[in-house]
């Protein structure tokens, strides 16, 4: 069975040029790109063109380019980097809807000397900027923001909240995981200081990251050790990755026009029929600014893991905001700060779309989700008393 | 993804005795919406004492649903007697076994069966036995030291794991490492209190607190702030001024006092409006 892939805030499909543009460096072209000799050499001046690629997508400078070995590492490293440039700062800003790769941070620094404050969001999702620009103080080091939420697709204002940030003489990062690709970005109209990419979100394969460090921003390194990557992130650098994030970047730069227009055409089309076709269902998250590519649909009275697993039956694959799929026992940290009923919570399915989804894949999913919602609320006994009491 | 057996899969899939007998002799329902899972068995009984149908409603996850068709299929046939003698371990062998984490899903199943055997003998609902130790899934002392002697649990992990209990904001593991402790047979070790506050020395400070960091911050948006009464860990307080009527005053109770105190007085600090 061809799977039917809509988790593409999960990771994505490497896409097969960058797969070509991969593969001699595994092979043949093995070659150290710090060495002295040509056949080492020659692998570093492709590194030096996919580092080009990289900044172009961001309207940066090649030199603000630092690879890393995931969105983790950028997202640790420029948290880092901040509060170790500032000793003296004892207090982060970020968000209650956080990825946990700065989410889980926060609270471990919360723990070990800082005082970090998570901005919270109303019920569409949006931040509550008076809160986090009140927060604001001479005792901040750094405010990280996301730019886009995983799971429900809502774009924060970080541009402006940069800009303000900036004013104050205060550092800014933001995770950008998901909004890279997906909107334009343009860095050298920017107030953001650091911005983390990952690879596999954008076509390009698990294990490589980016950073961007706006020229002038100060900055201690995570990883210690070689002169790679301008003595700011030592080790031997993952050349084949690398010349691969430099292929995707060039791709996603084409690809965005379609992913904006044909791939938002899907997701809405996806969304609208979905609420039209299943009693009781709801939209997660900010309708008007939301990536292209994500809808968080709440089907009420029914749990996630369930539907996931029925939609498997099909190969239909996406995610849920459940407690049974988190691992965890309660919902997602991110609907429960949006204060997502827990009726509409445990129920709540995340279709993320990608490049490679066709319009038969949406009507197919179209077609197979009213009856998988309806056969397990017809075992539920909330929908029973439900139908009951209206 | 779970490692769920084939035969939870089956259960899963085509469940057994999905339904509701408007008829039953017994009716027993345990879980709730907020706890993620919730079960409504019903059974009637033959004319030879045994049970002769039993039907049910979950709301929950694969295992949960799988495990609530396998006990229907289980308690067919027998008397009460038998029934009541059917443990969670034995749901989870009838599904060659359950995830580890998903053992609470058996338990529920259990629980069920308990109380519509109890509804069936007339036994008024019983109240939940003991003192509530996870205020997040409303778990008892009770309810945590059986699962530990039935199971022979060894860590608050595998508490969670069985009864849920601890899962939620962990405010609780102190006490369920006590309950396990106990029941092991070791010397409880006290309860870390690395700060020990007395009352006053608690009261003074969270009063401090709010007069100093809490209020003049509320102060400038016209809000305010007054302290009730503190029982235990539980810190009852007023909001007054615009904040009485701000739609996000609940927001600002949990996400700010709540932080601040926890913060700056007692990490087991809970906030409430009075």
């Amino acid at each position: 069975m061809k799977p039917i892939y809509m988790d593409n805030n999960a990771t994505t499909r490497v896409a097969p040029e960058v797969v070509q543009e991969m593969l001699p460096y595994f092979s043949d072209l093995y070659g150290n790109p710090s060495s002295m000799h040509a056949f080492g050499g020659n692998v570093g001046a492709k590194l030096k063109a996919a580092r080009e690629h990289v900044a172009s997508l961001l309207g940066a400078l090649p030199e603000e380019i630092l690879f890393t070995s995931c969105g983790t590492e950028s997202d640790s490293t420029a948290i880092h980097a901040a509060i170790r440039a500032h000793p003296e700062k004892k207090h982060i800003i970020t968000t209650r809807v956080e990825h946990p790769a700065v989410k889980n941070l926060g609270e471990h620094l919360a723990k070990n000397g800082y005082r970090v404050t998570f901005v919270p969001v109303d019920r569409q999702g949006r931040l509550d900027l008076d809160y986090l620009y009140k927060k604001l103080s001479d005792d901040t080091a750094i405010v990280s923001v996301m730019w886009a939420n995983n799971e429900t697709g809502t774009i924060f204002p970080v541009e402006e909240i940069a800009k303000t940030v900036r004013e104050r003489g205060i550092v800014f990062h933001t995770d950008a995981v998901q909004a890279v690709g997906k909107i334009p970005i343009d860095m050298a109209d920017s107030a953001i200081d650091m911005l983390s990419i990952s690879g596999h979100k954008l076509h390009a394969p698990k294990g490589i990251g980016v950073l961007y460090i706006r020229k002038g921003t100060k900055f201690a390194p995570f990883l210690m050790g070689g002169h790679q990557e301008g003595g700011r992130r030592a080790g031997t650098e993952n050349s084949a990755s690398i010349i691969g994030m430099g292929r995707a970047a060039q791709l996603v730069m084409e690809y965005m026009d379609d992913e904006n227009t044909r791939v938002r055409a899907l997701r809405d089309k996806l969304e609208t029929e979905l609420l039209k076709r299943v009693p009781n269902s709801m939209v997660n998250g900010d309708p008007e600014n939301r990536l292209p590519n994500t809808t968080s649909v709440a089907f009420e009275f029914i749990e996630g893991e369930g539907i996931l697993l029925l939609m498997d039956q099909y190969g239909i694959c996406a995610s849920s905001g459940s407690a049974c799929t988190s691992g965890s026992l309660e919902p997602s940290h991110v609907l429960r700060a949006m204060g997502v009923p827990f009726t509409a919570a445990h129920g709540s399915i995340r279709y993320s779309l990608s490049i490679y989804n066709t319009e038969e894949e949406i009507d197919f999913v179209i077609d197979k989700m009213p009856p998988i919602i309806e056969r397990l609320r017809q075992m539920s006994p909330f929908w029973q008393q439900a139908q009951k009491a209206s | 993804m779970w490692d769920y057996t084939e035969k939870t899969k089956d259960h899963f899939l085509n469940p057994r005795n999905v339904g509701f007998i408007d008829d039953f002799d017994g009716i027993g329902e345990v879980g709730s919406l907020s706890c993620g899972d919730a079960l409504k068995l019903t059974f009637k009984l033959g004319d030879d004492e045994r049970i002769a149908d039993a039907k049910f409603q979950t709301f929950g996850c694969a295992s949960a649903i799988a495990s609530s068709s396998a006990l229907t299929e289980m308690i067919k046939g027998m008397t009460l007697q038998e029934a009541a003698k059917v443990t969670n371990d034995d749901i989870a062998d009838y599904l060659g076994g359950l995830p580890k984490e998903k053992m609470h899903c058996s338990v529920m199943g259990r629980d069920a069966m308990e109380k519509a055997i109890a509804y069936y003998r007339g036994e008024t609902e019983k109240k939940i036995e003991g003192e509530i130790v996870c205020e997040c899934f409303g778990v008892s002392d009770v309810q945590i030291e059986r699962a530990v002697r039935e199971n022979g649990l060894t860590s608050i992990e595998d508490v969670t794991d069985y009864v849920k209990a601890g899962g939620g904001c962990e405010n609780c593991h102190d006490k369920i490492q006590f309950i396990i402790d106990t029941v092991l047979g070791n010397t409880p070790r006290a309860a870390k209190k690395p700060e020990a506050l007395t009352n006053i020395q608690k009261i003074k400070m969270i009063d401090a607190t709010l007069e100093r960091e809490i209020k003049p911050a509320l102060n400038q948006d016209g809000g305010d702030i007054e302290l009730v009464d503190v029982d235990g860990n539980r810190v009852m307080v007023k909001l007054r001024g615009t904040c009485a009527s701000c739609s996000k005053s609940q927001i600002t109770l949990k996400h700010y006092v709540e932080t601040k105190l926890k913060e700056l007085v007692s990490q087991d600090l809970v906030v409430e409006e009075v």
